[in-house]
């Protein structure tokens, strides 16, 4: 059963020079203990897809189509309804953790006050799960430390703390973005074995947003590559990685720098820039970047179709050569 | 929306070069927007333009008297609109000439306070170490005299001058800008442009007037139109004292201590001078904080 | 044999700071740089990695003379640069550039496109006419892949990747010998990385220029370095050609970098052995006793503890700092 449905999610910014298409009819479900990982680059809209599933654009965003989570429509949801969702059953962890973590609280302090607004608990009890969720998220100390202040951890440690959080609840479906770009190499592959060990202990599905294909290979079930903020790929993770159908994707694989093959080529780039949101072609998006590009790629935009089992994408050619 | 933004630049034909936007052309845009400052603007420009101009078509010099009609309240038929002053002189122009001088000196003032507090906030910042360990130190015992005691002891050596009061009030505002420009230069410092260009060899005092100067310009130019309307205060506030302007000119705070006086048999002397005034004081502030709102746009 | 370009010997770079003490602090003292040495000759690129905090930006900062150097010297082309002037180290600049990592930050906002690659050739050209300035702006932005059309636009109205290719406009219009690149691409997406990689690889060759590229994970670097160094709190743990690094890599430091890069193949990633490094780098102003890696090394064992091990010169000039390489 799907945990989540998002049918032709679009999102628009209206700013100075007209309106920003930021999310464009995006559409995908999310089965119970699955983890999707969403790819694009900065500007494709994988950010703004999940914050707007939320509620938590920016005031001058709008959202339209619909998301379903367990049955209930997201979109339009009051307030206050939604609230009670976020951080209890849905919860998020970001890419800087100093930004959610309330520098002038203990952890101790920030952590159980989740567990007594959202739960009901007392102090006690609270602080004793709370610990448990440092623990299980592998916080060296964790009962002397969950009284410390944030900045006396490092950012790695800070990281877990936020993942240990937003575990707090038990939530159904965890939305993390962009979670480990702004650490170390070291404890970037610390936090996805993390990941990968809470998510077979809490069953939780996940949804991992990143531009680092790398961690996409080595966590989710499924992959929505975005561009210009479209879906132009989904696919089962070892398809994608083994026979890329979009050519979006397909260059974006070959212009990772490679540590495991010993030849010293030069890099494969593609050529140009991403489009304006603010007047996106008419055709396709990636048209003026493909090396397939046909006359018919500018003038039609493509449809995101199925193209073989669990598989989808929106390009006009059937094959890529 | 840069990534946007370039694409276009991309698509742009390639022939013509392109006016860039400036971020002060966004600002202006959004400081268009708000309505508040944009009606301050438009009453603020007529208000100038009549403290100026208006005086000149008037049928009454700011000094004459009107032996027939002392004290004598608003009427048309005798052409004193605003009505006449204890000395039979025509409020109107009275109104408007304080104007001038209450203008005058907050802008002259704040000019005076503006170029020095830069220079020296910007240098003592930049520089830093122990050169802006004493520049903020000559700053802090400035700071420490009482302002109202070295105006009367300027006025007390030198006699009533109205140039005094610019360098009084100058001398203490530059104080204030210094030191929100040091802060300023401060953060700007560690920023990579600037490690940039002393890379590339420029110079300091290019480094200072080239790349630290321009970015503190918003702030400055906020700070201005906040400092503008406390300046006219500080001047009404002498003059309400009797220490600022002397007559037969006047500013709006002198106009408005002698109707002060007569509040109960002539309150058109009061009413007009401290309309204008607040009405001014007003304006720069809705200015100030519009263009606090355009040139910061994150801090809404 | 050609001559080295830059010549780095035991280059220190401490900062002091205050203590914890309440009343009487006292000093700390932060060894961002501590006793790095390396030669560089030109057309040649050293790849320098490390995590944040191991000093590989203090140490570039060090050579561009932004920060000040404690002790150790510094050659450019035979010239020491520690005991220069202002003024003298002003005239040496012209050689050397840098390129910073956040795109954007590194551009001054007020300036528009062409007066920030215009303003090294004024310092140094005063008398130049403006004809000539833009002329050279123009043919400098057209190589390095901008429209010259662009000239009067400002840095936020172009990308991440655009602005960067303005900083490397900046940093060549002087001709440089030396070219320092502060985590260029780091900022960037990865399809614009490439192209970025790519662009200084072109110039590199064009200009004959020396490199000293600084990144965080060693598979950017693979591609540009000749040789690859690896700083870890301070100090050079391993140096290499790029072949025998990634081939054969002695530190268990390097080796735990390497692993710890996600491979983007979900086969490999998901079936290679898992060797994450534990915890997170030491404080720079506490480093541990001995090795500073021990703390977080799998084959830590008393000698570690004791001494720290030296820099030590293997076969294919391989050179490792560590008791028990591989």
């Amino acid at each position: 059963m799907s945990i989540l449905e998002v049918n032709d999610l679009s999102v628009k910014f209206s700013v100075r020079d007209g309106e920003v298409a930021a999310v464009n009819k995006v559409s995908f479900e999310l089965e119970k203990g699955e983890i999707l990982g969403v790819v694009g680059e900065s500007g494709s809209g994988k950010s703004q897809l999940v914050l707007s599933m939320l509620g938590l654009l920016a005031s001058n965003g709008e959202t339209s189509g619909s998301v379903k989570f367990d049955g209930q429509e997201l979109i339009g949801m009051k307030p206050s309804a939604l609230n009670q969702i976020r951080g209890d059953r849905v919860s998020m962890i970001f890419q800087d953790p100093m930004t959610c973590l309330n520098g002038y609280l203990s952890i101790a302090k920030q952590m159980t006050e989740v567990l007594t607004l959202h739960k009901g608990m007392d102090y006690k009890t609270a602080l004793a799960r709370s610990t448990e969720m440092l623990d299980a998220v592998k916080i060296p100390d964790a009962k002397n430390r969950i009284m410390r202040y944030p900045h006396e951890f490092s950012g790695g440690m800070r990281q877990r703390v936020m993942i240990a959080m937003s575990l707090l609840c038990k939530p159904d479906l965890l939305i993390a973005d962009e979670p480990t770009t702004a650490l170390d190499v070291t404890v970037q592959a610390q936090i996805i074995e993390l990941l990968n060990d809470l998510k077979d202990d809490f069953g939780m599905s996940i949804i991992m947003i990143t531009h680092d294909l790398g961690v996409i290979a080595g966590i989710s079930d499924n992959v929505l590559v975005m561009y210009a903020s479209r879906a132009v790929e989904y696919a089962p993770v070892h398809g994608l990685f083994e026979s890329p159908n979009h050519p979006y994707t397909k260059a974006l694989l070959r212009s990772i720098p490679r540590l495991d093959n010993t030849a010293h080529e030069d890099l494969y780039a593609i050529p140009g820039n991403p489009p304006n949101l603010l007047h996106l072609p008419e055709g396709c998006a990636f048209a003026e970047r493909c090396d397939h590009q046909k006359e018919k790629c500018l003038e039609d935009r493509p449809l995101l179709r199925s193209v073989s089992e669990g598989r989808q994408k929106a390009c006009h050619l059937d094959e890529l050569p | 929306m840069s990534a946007g933004n370039a694409a276009t630049l991309e698509s742009v034909s390639q022939q013509q070069e392109i006016k860039g936007r400036s971020l002060w052309d966004d600002a202006f845009y959004r400081l268009l927007k708000n309505k508040a400052a944009m009606v301050s603007v438009v009453i603020l420009s007529i208000l100038m333009i009549l403290v100026i101009f208006a005086p000149l078509f008037s049928p009454f010099a700011f000094d004459e008297v009107d032996w027939d009609l002392i004290s004598s309240a608003p009427d048309m038929a005798s052409g004193h609109i605003f009505g006449t002053d204890s000395n039979g002189r025509d409020m109107f122009v009275r109104t408007l000439y304080g104007g001038r001088m209450s203008l005058m000196v907050g802008v002259l003032a704040t000019l005076v306070s503006l170029i020095i507090g830069i220079s020296y906030g910007a240098t003592a910042g930049y520089i830093g170490g122990r050169t802006d360990a004493i520049m903020m130190r000559i700053v802090d015992i400035l700071y420490a005299m009482p302002f109202m005691f070295f105006v009367i002891l300027l006025m007390v050596f030198f006699g009533r001058n109205i140039y005094l009061i610019f360098i009084a009030i100058g001398a203490i505002n530059w104080l204030d800008m210094a030191r929100i420009v040091r802060g300023q230069t401060l953060s700007l410092k560690g920023k990579e442009f600037v490690e940039a260009a002393l890379a590339n060899g420029v110079s300091t005092p290019r480094i200072i007037f080239r790349h630290i100067v321009p970015n503190l310009l918003g702030i400055v130019v906020v700070y201005v139109t906040l400092t503008i309307p406390q300046v006219i205060l500080v001047e009404s506030f002498l003059s309400f004292l009797g220490l600022g302007v002397q007559e037969p000119n006047t500013s709006w705070g002198a106009l408005v201590s002698l109707g002060a006086q007569n509040m109960e048999n002539a309150p058109w002397v009061l009413l007009f001078p401290g309309v204008f005034l607040a009405v001014t004081l007003f304006c720069f502030n809705f200015i100030g904080d519009g263009l606090r709102d355009a040139l910061d746009p994150k801090d809404r | 044999m050609t001559a080295s370009l830059l010549e780095v010997d035991q280059q220190r770079v401490h900062f002091t700071l205050p203590g914890d003490g309440l009343i009487w602090p006292g000093k700390k003292t932060l060894k961002a740089v501590d006793g790095i040495s390396f030669t560089l000759k030109p057309g040649e690129t050293l790849g320098v990695v490390g995590e944040s905090g191991c000093g590989k930006s203090t140490l570039a900062r060090g050579i561009l003379g932004l920060v000040p150097v404690t002790s150790g010297s510094i050659k450019l082309n035979g010239v020491e640069l520690t005991e220069l002037s202002r003024r003298d180290m002003r005239e040496q600049r012209r050689t050397m550039q840098v390129v910073f990592q956040d795109p954007l930050a590194s551009l001054n906002p007020r300036m528009t496109v062409g007066e920030i690659i215009a303003e090294p050739l004024k310092v140094y050209n005063p008398e130049m006419s403006s004809k000539d300035l833009k002329q050279q702006v123009v043919s400098m932005m057209d190589r390095v892949g901008l429209l010259p059309n662009l000239i009067n636009r400002y840095p936020h109205e172009f990308s991440g990747g655009q602005c960067q290719r303005i900083g490397i406009a900046r940093a060549l219009i002087l001709k440089p010998k030396l070219l320092i690149c502060d985590e260029p691409v780091s900022a960037l997406d990865v399809s614009i990385q490439a192209q970025i990689i790519n662009l200084l690889m072109e110039l590199q060759q064009e200009f004959g220029l020396a490199m000293v590229f600084i990144a965080h994970d060693l598979s950017v670097v693979k591609h540009i370095s000749h040789r690859v160094m690896v700083m870890y709190l301070g100090k050079v743990v391993e140096m290499a050609t790029r072949e025998e690094l990634y081939k054969n890599p002695k530190h268990p430091y390097t080796r735990a970098l390497i692993d710890s890069i996600p491979l983007p193949d979900p086969e490999l990633e998901r079936n290679k052995k898992i060797n994450t490094l534990d915890g997170d780098l030491p404080s720079p102003l506490a480093p541990p006793s001995g090795c500073a890696f021990r703390t977080r090394c799998p084959k830590a064992h008393d000698r570690c503890k004791e001494a720290a091990p030296d820099l030590e010169v293997f076969e294919n000039n391989h050179s490792v700092a560590c008791w028990d390489p591989n």
